[in-house]
This record gives structure tokens, C-alpha cells and sequence, in this order.
């Protein structure tokens, strides 16, 4: 326990968009955060582009890392080890990343710690208040929506994910669809709120009792939808549409988590992933959680997108297990979760 | 003192260690694989380093090649070695993958010219000569059509010599330009040398030129190509206005 207290990781997370590290004491005291977000220059080419993506990331990492431990008052040799985001992501980005870290925990002397991405927005949680478990994990990002059942520190079991698009993406395809920039989460959360679920929209319940997600349907309804609109030169009511696209969404992503929080018998519920800075799925979610009286946790917005401190959180407990790589460590695009 | 020197822009990773008072290379390892440089580069290091019966102490500078070449490649490399520049305090050199290669032609009376394929029949490539014990450009580097680039060359009415695995693709193209001129390297010359990447960064070392900072990047020669389209798109709306 008293180790656990003193523990000092430092992560770095450089999946995708964002250059990251922090370091993180005791598995839930942040004490640095550096994020150098590269939105501004994907946003003129509609979307990510991996090389863009990897030539930005090389050439901040250094300066990230030692920021976050300047910011940290943290000598570099005062750390326990060092935790970094093995998959999945963008191969090219998390190789930055990866080999950053391989360096920093040769160079220093201590262990290498791989941490899955999704294990990291799971964390993300413990950061504010720490997990209590059993517990079970919404995640829905950009990559991901499932559900994921824990017992404890380390242990993931999966109850259920999407069989198609996440919802980020399907979030993303649409607001591109409605023309709207990148990245089109934010854009349909913001639009969503002026307008009325006027649209009729399908939902995808698949089987009775499957904690599944399919949203590729529902994408493909509102394609058509524009589609037939603009052949009948209908006008349409982008904030309805938003509206009526986000209801469709948040009614199967809430009613599936609370059916997986009534399968397990937990009492807490985490929501974890990008697509939780949406604004409705936040309301919504509270309600119900409310209702049944769960104890429902939300990261602050800062902590919902990808950066390394829920990774140095999730690597406190790997690191505590011993769970250590050797120098051999490499990127893995499609990192599964669940070994 | 010593100093460690890396390379992973091409198909070959290079590790070399090299001693700053003796001026000798004390160890070098070379492998031509297409094979994961990010799985293989830092246990090579360790490797070596514990075969010379040396630790992280014994380093006083490193260096590592800037590319062209892989683009992947090149920043496993430039990641690793500025990182461990950071964590150590150590000063990082950079020299370009090209030079480095060009350094096996250094007792060549003529031009060295080293390439690399850039595919859709382009080259990294630059023309060298040897002038005081140090390769110096005649033409700058650049990512070039194979073609245009043996005009260039051709213009310089000297003999040359081609290095570098990928020359084999070009050969035929290379003889139909410059005939009799043109000669090239042999196996072993046409793999860049981490002990000449140790040769060139020991000089900076010794001429105190200033290291690499923290944001260093990689020289990657060319833009990306979503960045070429845009530029190229972007260009033409303004042509389109103007
Ligand atoms: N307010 C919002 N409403 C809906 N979606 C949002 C909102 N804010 C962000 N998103 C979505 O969250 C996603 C980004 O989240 P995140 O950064 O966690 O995903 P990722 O890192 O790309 O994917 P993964 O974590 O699965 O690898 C994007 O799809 C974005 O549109
Ligand atoms: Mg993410």
C-alpha cells in the first residue's frame, strides 16, 4: 500500500493525434499533463493522416516528456518506470511513442511497462476518485465502443462490442456527411442541442439480451436520408438531423450499459473514450444512473480525449503486477484488450 | 569517452561505438534485413555496449543519421537517439543517411553518387567528391526522377561511382546515360557505415559544432503527399483567383 502511494510512472501516448506524456503518483495523483494536440494541422485535410500524424510527433516527443516531468517537479531518475501506449493506434505514431519510451527506460535504467489504449480511457476515472470494484466501462472513443466488465485492477472482460463502426466514427462519417468539420463529434454535440430528434431513425437493439453495438446501419440511414432529400431538393434541418442522428446513438449506447451494469450486479459505472464529452450522453447517462441509483463516473472533459496520463494510471497497476516488457517491445496496431 | 552511433533510415541498421581519444571504432554492427528496426534497434545497443564491456557512463556524445530513406525508419532511429541524448545529457549528432553512404567512396578519384529508390522511378540521391578527408556536395540532395538526375550528372563530364543496394534496380538506365563513366560499388560498399556515421559526428564533436536540439527532426527530403496535394490543390485555387 505504501508503495503503491509512492509510485511515480511517467506516460507517454502517441496513438493517434495527440503527443503526450505525464507522470502520475501513486496510480492517481496527477501531477502533469502536457498534451500537444495536432487538430489544427489535420483539420485542412478533413481527418488524420498518419505520416502528417508521425512527422508532427517525432518532432515534439522529446520536449513533451520533459515538460511533463519540468511541470511534474519530478527528476527523471526519481521514477519508478516508464509506461507507454503499445496499440492499438496509427503503427507510425506509436512507434514515436514506443521508442521513446524503450529509450527512456534503458537509458534510465527502469522497467518498460506496455499499456493498451483502452485500458487507459478506462483509468482515465481513477484519476478523480479511485475505481471500486466490480465495475463496468462504457468505452467509446474514436476506435472503440464496448463494454467491459472488472474485477479488479488488471482485469478486463468483455461484455460486449460493436460488430461494425465505434461510435466516434460513426459520429465522425455523419458530421461529414452534414458537411461539418473535423472532427465532427464536437460539431453534432453542439449542432444536437439546437434542434429536435424530429428525424425517425433506426436503432440497433440486435439480439434481445446482446450487449453488441452495430452503428453502420444507422449511418447508412442518415446517408440515404440526405440523399433522397437532396434528390427531392428537400431542405434539411441540419440541428434536427443532428438531434435525431445523437438520440439514435445515446438510446442504444445508455440502454445497453444499464442493462450491463443489471447482468453484473455492479454498482459503479464508468464512462470512459472521446465520445464521452458529449454533452447528452453525460445527461443522460446521470439520469438513469440516478434512477437505479448507480454510481456513475465521467471524466472531466480534458481527461475524455487521448492523453498520457491515463495511461501512467492504467501502467501504476501493470507495473505493480510486475508486468514489465523488454526492450524488444513494439507497436501493435490492433492490440487486443483481452489477451 | 566514447560515443554510439545509429542508424536505422534504410533496410540497414547500423550500431557503432567509437572512441573520442583514440580515434578508433571500437565496435560495429551491421544488418541488411527487412526486418522490424524497432523491435531490434535498442537490445543491439545494449548488446554491443555489454560486449565492449561498457555502460551508459562510459558515453560521452551520440549520433544518428537525419535520413533520407524509410520514412518509419528514420524516426525509430531519431526518436531513440534524441530521447537517450535527453535522458543522458549527452550531445546528439546528425548527419544525412546520403553523406554517410557517400563516406565509402571517399578514396574515389571522381564523384560518389549514393541513392536510395523513392519509388515511381525516383532516387534519393546527391553527388559527392572527396576533399580533405570529408565528402563534400557537388549537388545537393534532393528526391529526384532517375532520369533528370543522370542528365545532371552526365553534365558533369567525370567518372562516378554508384553505392547503394538500390543502384542494381537503375544499372542498366545508369549505363545507358553515362557508359565507360559510370562504375559501382561492390557488396560490402554498398551498405552505409555506422562507424563512418561515428567518423562524421566525431568531427562535429571535435570542431565543437553545436548539437541537435530537443525538437531535431528527421530530413525526410520531401513533403508528404497529402501535404504535396494540398499544396498542389491549394496552388491552383489561387492561380484559378489570381
Ligand atoms: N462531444 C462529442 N460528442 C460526440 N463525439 C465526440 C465528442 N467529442 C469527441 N468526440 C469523438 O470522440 C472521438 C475521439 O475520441 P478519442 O480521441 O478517444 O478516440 P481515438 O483516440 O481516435 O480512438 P481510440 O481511443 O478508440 O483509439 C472522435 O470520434 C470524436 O468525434
Ligand atoms: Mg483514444
Amino acid at each position: 500500500m505504501n508503495m503503491q502511494r509512492e509510485t511515480l510512472i511517467l506516460g507517454i501516448e502517441t496513438s493517434c493525434d495527440e503527443t503526450s506524456a505525464a507522470v502520475v503518483r501513486g496510480g492517481t495523483e496527477l501531477l502533469s499533463n502536457v498534451i500537444s494536440s495536432q487538430m489544427d494541422v489535420h483539420r485542412k485535410f478533413g481527418g488524420v493522416v498518419p505520416e502528417v500524424a508521425s512527422r508532427r510527433h517525432v518532432e515534439r516527443i522529446t520536449i513533451i516528456v520533459q515538460k511533463a516531468l519540468e511541470e511534474a517537479g519530478v527528476g527523471r531518475n526519481e521514477l519508478d518506470a516508464v509506461a507507454v501506449t503499445q496499440g492499438p493506434g496509427l503503427v507510425g505514431a506509436l512507434l514515436i511513442g514506443v521508442s521513446a519510451a524503450k529509450a527512456l527506460a534503458f537509458s534510465l535504467g527502469k522497467p518498460l511497462v506496455p499499456v493498451h489504449h483502452i485500458a487507459g480511457h478506462i483509468y482515465a476515472n481513477h484519476l478523480i476518485k479511485p475505481l471500486s470494484f466490480p465495475l463496468v466501462a462504457l468505452v467509446v472513443s474514436g476506435g472503440h465502443t464496448e463494454l467491459i466488465y472488472m474485477k479488479g485492477h488488471n482485469q478486463f472482460e468483455r461484455l460486449g462490442k460493436t460488430r461494425d463502426d465505434a461510435a466516434g466514427e460513426a459520429f465522425d462519417k455523419v458530421a461529414r456527411l452534414m458537411k461539418l468539420p473535423y472532427p465532427g463529434g464536437p460539431q453534432i454535440d453542439r449542432l444536437a442541442l439546437e434542434g429536435k430528434p424530429s428525424y425517425p431513425l433506426p436503432r440497433a437493439w440486435l439480439e434481445s439480451d446482446s450487449l453488441d453495438f452495430s452503428f453502420s446501419g444507422l449511418k447508412s440511414a442518415v446517408l440515404n436520408l440526405v440523399h433522397n432529400a437532396n434528390q427531392r431538393k428537400e431542405e434539411i434541418h441540419y440541428a434536427d438531423l443532428a438531434a435525431s442522428f445523437q438520440d439514435a446513438v445515446l438510446d442504444v449506447l445508455v440502454e445497453k450499459a444499464m442493462l450491463a451494469v443489471k447482468k453484473t450486479g455492479v454498482n459503479q459505472l464508468l464512462l470512459a473514450g472521446g465520445v464521452s464529452a458529449n454533452s447528452g450522453l453525460r445527461v443522460r447517462l446521470s439520469k438513469r444512473c440516478k434512477e437505479e441509483k448507480i454510481d456513475l463516473r465521467i471524466p472531466p472533459l480534458e481527461l475524455c480525449t487521448d492523453n498520457a496520463a491515463m495511461i501512467a494510471a492504467a501502467g501504476t497497476y501493470q507495473f505493480l503486477d510486475g508486468h514489465y516488457a523488454d526492450l524488444t517491445l513494439n507497436a501493435d496496431a490492433n492490440l487486443p484488450l483481452i489477451g | 569517452m566514447k560515443l554510439l552511433a545509429m542508424d536505422t533510415s534504410t533496410l540497414v541498421m547500423g550500431v557503432a561505438v567509437f572512441d573520442l581519444e583514440t580515434k578508433r571504432v571500437l565496435g560495429e554492427v551491421i544488418t541488411n534485413l527487412h526486418n522490424n528496426h524497432s523491435v531490434r534497434l535498442m537490445p543491439t545497443i545494449e548488446q554491443l555496449l555489454t560486449e565492449l564491456d561498457l555502460s551508459l557512463d562510459d558515453l560521452h556524445a551520440l549520433a544518428v543519421t537525419s535520413g533520407p530513406g524509410s520514412y518509419t525508419g528514420i524516426r525509430i532511429g531519431v526518436t531513440t537517439a534524441k530521447t537517450m541524448a535527453w535522458a543522458r545529457e549527452l550531445p546528439l549528432y546528425s548527419e544525412s543517411s546520403l553523406t554517410v553512404l557517400a563516406m565509402n567512396g571517399i578514396r574515389f578519384d571522381g564523384l560518389v553518387v549514393p541513392l536510395f529508390d523513392a519509388r515511381r522511378r525516383r532516387v534519393y540521391s546527391g553527388v559527392f567528391a572527396a576533399k580533405d578527408g570529408e565528402m563534400t556536395e557537388v549537388l545537393p540532395q534532393q528526391v529526384v526522377p532517375v532520369e533528370s538526375w543522370l542528365e545532371q550528372i552526365k553534365a558533369l563530364e567525370k567518372p562516378v561511382l554508384f553505392l547503394g543496394d538500390d543502384v542494381e534496380r537503375f544499372r542498366q538506365t545508369i549505363e545507358e546515360y553515362l557508359g565507360e563513366r559510370a562504375s559501382f560499388g561492390i557488396g560490402p560498399e554498398n551498405l552505409p557505415r555506422p562507424s563512418h556515421l561515428a567518423w562524421a559526428a566525431y568531427q562535429k564533436w571535435s570542431n565543437h559544432e553545436p548539437p541537435e536540439h530537443a525538437d531535431f527532426a528527421p530530413n525526410y527530403l520531401q513533403l508528404t503527399e497529402a501535404e504535396a496535394n494540398w499544396l498542389k490543390k491549394h496552388g491552383k485555387e489561387e492561380g484559378e483567383n489570381g
